[in-house]
């Protein structure tokens, strides 16, 4: 089999096809660990944590995208990425994602069904996981 | 033999109805190219999702230790029904098709001893089934996705059926919707969802992957416990999109048939209108010249 020397890398959300190009290198945050894939990569699936999916054209860092968890499919030429949630890292806004932490804190305390509770409780975790990117890839 | 002014009354509030008819078909045909276009724009989701079950499910089948999810409760009791139809009327017989094909399959389930329970989503649906099953309705959501249909929405339709799953309040899930096939074409459609049916696996990924296996991280298992509650909802999610555009093709063509239908009738008014007053004209000369004879 013919080596392929890029990676058809797509990141798919249930509402619709968010990335789909052929990239030298993308690195994914599996439930695991981080995970590097370059072409010709074993196949693997794996979850994939709330974090932050680092693409590369050549050696630089050509796209930086937040991820809320999901999964990832990875062939030898391709790397599928099913996200519930993504978005560039420089579009997430740290004042609004610190004010729907403190909103979802604040609705964890005053829920009243544990249907509730639960929502409330994902939205914080998910705010969490977007403040922990943040801050460790700080915008410059 | 109605006067002249009733003619012209109803001839006007005819008139009026076209219009609004008339406009009820834009606005769906409008509606319809988003659902359209939000239908097309979920596949690949799905598709991807598909992709990775296949792969998943071909080594799984033969594991002892399925997730209930896949294996399913090893009963076939109880049977939910989620019915899933629009909240508003005017579409002709859309809703009307699915309840109807849901009825079939209540009906089935009961004639063969099972317990159904009926779970609907859209306004449409629980009327219809309220009034003949109203001991098996369990719980009715309408209001879904009255703007645009989010996935959340649908997720939260899943996690409340998984909660009832987990809580053994049914063994097997079908949903019935209106499945789009073109603007003036829907199917109405029997899936099942609860155990989750694996896609045939084999040429599933379409890839050559050299004779290699997927490795899996963490775990098969673990793959599969968050993959198949996700898959549940987007089957959901690619349902209710599906039904949203149905439903507008639907209304498009009852609004076309509604405004043609007025068209026709205005025409035919018009014509009795016309002789009526013909005839009125000559009764009216008849007389003055008969009167005039007479002197």
């Amino acid at each position: 089999m013919a080596r392929p020397d890029k990676v058809a890398f797509e990141l798919v959300s249930p509402e619709r096809l968010l990335v789909s190009e052929a990239v030298d290198m993308v690195v994914v945050p599996g439930t695991d660990g981080d995970f590097g894939v370059l072409p010709g990569h074993s196949p693997l699936l794996s979850t994939v944590r709330p974090g932050v999916i680092d693409v590369y054209q050549g050696r630089e860092v050509r796209q930086r995208i937040f991820v809320a968890g999901g999964f990832a499919e990875v062939t030898p030429g391709r790397c599928t990425v099913l996200a519930e949630e993504a978005m560039p890292l420089s579009e997430i806004d740290r004042g609004a994602v610190e004010t729907s932490l403190r909103d979802a804190q604040s609705d964890f305390q005053d829920a009243k069904s544990d249907g509730e509770r639960a929502h409330a409780e994902r939205r914080a975790g998910l705010a969490q996981a977007k403040l922990d990117a943040l801050k460790r890839n700080p915008v410059h | 033999m109605p006067s002249l002014k009733d003619l012209r009354n109803r001839i006007a509030s005819v008139r009026a109805t076209r219009k609004i008819t008339a406009a009820m078909k834009m606005v769906a045909g409008a509606k319809l190219r988003r659902a359209q276009d939000q239908a097309e724009a979920a596949r690949p989701y799905a598709e991807r999702m598909e992709r990775m079950l296949a792969s998943l499910g071909a080594s799984q089948q033969t594991l002892a230790g399925a997730p209930r999810l896949l294996a399913g409760t090893g009963a076939d009791k109880v049977h939910l029904v989620v019915v899933l139809t629009a909240d508003r009327g005017l579409c002709g017989a859309f809703n009307s098709n699915i309840v109807r094909q849901a009825r079939r399959l209540i009906q089935d389930l009961v004639n063969q001893g099972k317990t159904v329970k009926i779970f609907t989503v859209g306004r449409r649906a629980r009327d219809q089934l309220r009034r003949t099953h109203r001991d098996r309705l369990i719980e009715s959501l309408e209001n879904v996705g009255r703007r645009q249909l989010a996935f959340s929405d649908a997720d939260g339709i899943g996690r409340r059926l998984l909660a009832m799953f987990e809580a053994g309040e049914f063994d097997v899930a079908t949903m019935v919707y209106a499945r789009f096939r073109s603007a003036i074409s829907n199917v109405v459609t029997t899936q099942q969802l609860i155990p989750v049916p694996l896609p045939a696996a084999g040429a599933a990924t379409g890839d050559d992957l050299g004779g290699a296996v997927y490795e899996y991280e963490p775990s098969e298992e673990a793959i599969l416990l968050e993959l198949l509650p996700r898959n549940i909802s987007v089957q959901l999610y690619r349902a209710l999109l599906e039904n949203a555009a149905s439903e507008q093709g639907a209304r498009m063509v009852a609004m076309d048939n509604a405004t043609r239908n007025a068209g026709d009738m205005i025409n035919r008014l018009t014509l009795t209108y016309n002789r009526a007053r013909q005839a009125m004209i000559t009764k009216e000369l008849i007389e003055i010249i008969s009167g005039a004879e007479a002197i």
